[in-house]
């Protein structure tokens, strides 16, 4: 994850004009780089979830249910295997689960925030830019959508696709349904964050140069205003990232994710927390602590990335 | 000048202050040292980043985190003030040093009265009651001239204008009668005919009151009008001091030199040579812009059914620019000269009337200007490059747009030899717009004007935004391109001596309406309306200045430009 953004220095009429590079150098403090550190080992223990899985956790044949209910760390009496943080009932690795399972809620966060980045940006590039009636409509439906939790349009997406699509298919398309109804769920944020922008974009006289050449709107939407836009997109991402994390979590929680056959984070809680009266505390508490450091560390880091590009808060200027 | 106490007011001693950068300490003012007297004016000019605001901001003590006093003394009335703590700083600001900054607007609370306001600044230095702190704010309001203050200390800072509330925030620094006033770049958010009127309170408050000024400022003819002592900075540094004749009339250093030297002079005659039978290129017929108020409802089909009030900014405006001269426009902030140019260059279209360039009427296409014919320097120089391209990009684009170059390379060498017309390094288009200074992005933005081979060119307030030396290249850059490219210009402009220098005809706008327009010599040395004779009159000149001084103190620029009125209730 590059750290490095290329941005202008703002134009400060009283310092020396030229800064010898307009890149931004990120100070990470200790927690920044706590962050920082934990939430690319996530990723990168989820990308390669295949390589460092001790376990095919949904591989009936490696599954013994002797095995079941193994604490963490003691080795099986029966099949003399370890596991590191314990077995469900069934006999499944539960850290094996947890890589597999941030594998399946990542794809699904990074999959829906892209949507939504897509669905936001664009309308909000195109709000701001048209402004008049299509800028009424286009915020009237967002301002209508942010009525509601983002979870309840969500379950109300996932309700009427999961409708349209044949039942024999259900299974399949669970995940594509996931990924549409928090993506489409999520993007008034977005939408209002990039037409404040480029309202504030569009009145700039490199603007009206290009108007002056006959460019057409929509190039200099995208050649002109989109890279301007960078830094507060960047920003909105990383933290409707961390969103969308605990969006799908709460989904499967709630039983209308992904099914139980490839289970995400949120699937893994809803199991366990079934055990959790019964004294299995670990099938419940590691992968719920791994939802929390995955929605913390990447939250922390859309934070972080705000105050740097907020040049008020960047240094003593004036 | 009054009275002179052997000791000064103000007493700084090789002064640093420094910023700590990665690559070393920056000394943001490097061992300054200078007096000031009771009743005495001293003016600081420089250039942008001359160190002249922040010797300003050392003296109150509001220097900005990370930058600090690393050396030097600040004596105030013989006492030592700059190692003192935030608590004891608090009884020297406002009590002891006045301070007024360069807008008026961001200077006082737009929820209180100004009413409100004295008192509230009055009562936190004096031991006065509230009666006796409102019939103080009343007087004070009386001293800066506002008119009818027993009726006016009740309204709110929107109600006057910006001259008026000018004259508010210095009311506010001399409230508890300060020995030092600072005023930094006091008039230089105004317009010239208000900006006289402020120079002149100053004059007379210091006068009165025996106050002692350090008045900051770009502008040497606010300097000649007011101070006794003039130090001229760059980089941190006094270059020169001394008495502001000898200063402006012999400088020593060459730098002063330079300075002054480039300030352009409203008496000094146009070089231009006098064009006559030139075809009209650029015809501006009976235009005609109103524009809608905030209010009302916001969603646009209910907007119709809700009273919205509009305001004129272009009222029935017509002139004609003959092919390869420059036309002027000039007037004051409101006057509708900027929505004038963007009509002209075709991005705003006009409600009523036509503009028609090289026979071809605007707007009528969707392309904006006619094929590139029709360009545009905008005043911001920051904002009129976008950031995120290379210079290279920026001025490649309009040819690339048009297709004036078949294939890279050959738009690669025209962008090279428009580098080179405007006097930057051909390498400069593989950088970004933040790498270059103010004057720089200006001639970058001439460049990226001149890509399209246009024969017109709007130029918005060019220079505006720039240092006074460096105004002076670009204007001479602009008139040689003219020369070379037989380039027809707009210039919009508030500065009559660039006009002056610049434009073969000149038109005076006052609130939307070409009240004046004609020859430039014509219009400067024969002026017609008894508007344009204000702002002639107005315009702040060196020599002017010390013209007015050796005559005597008699006459009083207060009444320049007459009574101030208050405008529109709740306008």
């Amino acid at each position: 994850m590059a750290v490095d953004i290329n941005l202008p220095a703002p134009p400060s009429p009283d310092r020396p004009a030229s800064t010898p590079s307009g890149r931004i150098r990120l100070k990470l403090g200790i927690v920044t780089w706590l962050a920082l550190l934990l939430a690319i080992g996530l990723m990168l223990a989820a990308l390669f979830a295949p390589l460092l899985a001790p376990y095919d956790p949904f591989d009936p044949a490696t599954l013994d249910l002797l095995d079941g209910m193994m604490p963490p760390m003691q080795p099986s009496a029966f099949t003399e295997k370890t596991f590191l943080f314990g077995t469900d009932n069934q006999g499944r690795d539960v850290f094996s689960s947890i890589l597999y399972g941030s594998r399946v809620s990542l794809t699904v966060a990074f999959a829906a925030t892209f949507l939504s980045l897509a669905i936001g940006v664009s309308a909000g590039l195109v709000s701001g830019y048209a402004g008049g009636v299509t800028d009424a409509v286009i915020m009237r439906v967002a301002d209508a959508q942010l009525t509601f939790p983002t979870i309840l349009i969500a379950l109300l997406v996932f309700g009427i696709a999961q409708g349209l699509v044949p039942a024999a298919e259900q299974e399949s398309a669970a995940v594509w349904i996931l990924i549409f109804a928090i993506g489409f769920s999520n993007w008034p944020q977005f939408a209002r964050t990039v037409r404040g922008a480029t309202l504030v974009e569009k009145r700039r006289d490199y603007v009206a140069a290009a108007r002056l050449i006959g460019v057409s709107p929509a190039r200099i939407l995208v050649t002109h205003i989109l890279p301007n836009l960078a830094g507060p997109v960047l920003v909105i991402a990383t933290i409707g990232l961390a969103l969308a994390v605990i969006e799908e979590a709460t989904l499967s929680y709630l039983g209308v994710g992904v099914p139980p056959t490839r289970p995400s984070l949120g699937t893994l809680i809803r199991i366990g927390q079934q055990f959790l009266f019964s004294g299995e505390w670990w099938i419940l508490a590691f992968p719920a602590a791994t939802l929390v450091l995955l929605a913390l560390s990447v939250n922390l880091l859309g934070d972080r990335l705000r105050d740097a590009l907020n040049p008020r808060l960047r240094d003593g200027r004036r | 000048m009054t009275q002179h106490k052997n000791d000064p007011v103000l007493s700084i001693s090789n002064l640093t202050v420094e910023f700590p950068t990665a690559s070393g300490a920056f000394k943001a003012v490097d061992g300054i040292s200078l007096d000031i007297a009771k009743g005495e004016v001293l003016g600081v000019i420089g250039e942008s980043g001359a160190g002249k605001s922040m010797t300003g901001a050392a003296v109150t003590g509001l220097i900005d985190r990370p930058g600090r006093i690393s050396s030097g003394e600040i004596r105030l009335n013989g006492e030592r003030i700059d190692g003192f703590s935030e608590a004891a700083l608090r009884t020297v600001r406002g009590r002891r040093i006045g301070t007024v900054f360069q807008d008026p607007l961001v200077s006082l609370n737009p929820l209180y009265t100004i009413g409100r306001q004295l008192i509230e600044t009055i009562r936190a230095h004096l031991p006065l009651k509230a009666k006796a702190a409102r019939a103080r704010a009343i007087e004070l309001l009386r001293e800066v001239g506002i008119g009818e203050a027993e009726r006016r200390v009740d309204a709110y800072p929107h109600q006057f204008s910006g001259g008026m509330r000018q004259r508010v925030v210095i009311a506010l620094a001399i409230a508890a009668d300060p020995e030092l006033l600072i005023a930094d770049e006091p008039t230089s958010a105004l317009d010239v005919s208000v900006q006289a009127q402020i120079v002149a309170l100053l004059k007379s408050l210091c006068e009165k009151r025996g106050l002692a000024v350090l008045l900051i400022t770009h502008d040497m003819g606010v300097i000649a009008e007011i101070a006794d002592r003039v130090a001229v900075m760059n980089r941190g540094r006094i270059v020169e001091t001394g008495p502001v004749a000898d200063i402006v009339r012999n400088p020593r250093e060459d730098y002063t030199r330079g300075l002054i030297a480039a300030i352009p002079s409203i008496h000094s005659k146009s070089t231009r040579p006098v064009l006559t039978g030139a075809d009209h290129l650029v015809r501006v017929e009976n235009i005609r812009q109103n524009f809608e108020l905030p209010g009302g409802f916001s969603f646009p089909l209910l907007r119709r059914l809700s009273p919205v009030r509009h305001i004129t900014a272009v009222d029935d405006v017509s002139f004609s620019i003959g092919e390869g001269q420059t036309f002027a426009l000039v007037g004051e902030s409101g006057s509708g000269k900027s929505t004038i140019a963007r009509i002209v260059a075709g991005l705003l279209r006009p409600q009523t009337g036509r503009v028609a360039v090289g026979g071809r009427r605007m707007g009528e296409s969707n392309a904006p200007a006619v094929g590139g014919a029709v360009q545009m320097v905008f005043q911001d120089p920051y904002a009129s490059l976008n950031p995120r391209w290379r210079i290279g990009d920026i001025i490649a684009e309009p040819i690339r747009r048009l297709g004036l170059g078949q294939n890279r390379a050959e738009i690669d060498r025209q962008v090279a030899e428009l580098l080179e017309r405007v006097r930057l390094e051909p390498q400069a288009r593989h950088r970004y717009p933040h790498e270059f200074s103010g004057g720089q992005r200006q001639r970058i933005a001439i460049a990226r004007a001149l890509s399209s081979r246009p024969r017109f060119i709007v130029c918005d307030e060019p220079t505006s935004a720039l240092d006074v030396s460096v105004q002076a290249q670009v204007l001479d850059l602009m008139a040689s391109l003219q020369a070379e490219f037989g380039l027809t210009y707009l210039l919009i402009s508030h500065n009559l001596a660039v006009v002056r220098q610049m434009a073969d005809r000149v038109g005076v706008l006052k609130g939307g309406v070409l009240v004046e327009e004609g020859a430039v010599e014509q219009v400067f040395e024969r002026p017609q309306h008894a508007y344009t004779k204000m702002l002639l009159a107005a315009a702040p000149d060196i020599r002017e200045a010390f013209r007015r001084r050796e005559v005597g103190p008699g006459r009083d620029l207060t009444t320049i430009g007459g009574e101030e009125t208050l405008p529109l209730e709740a306008g």
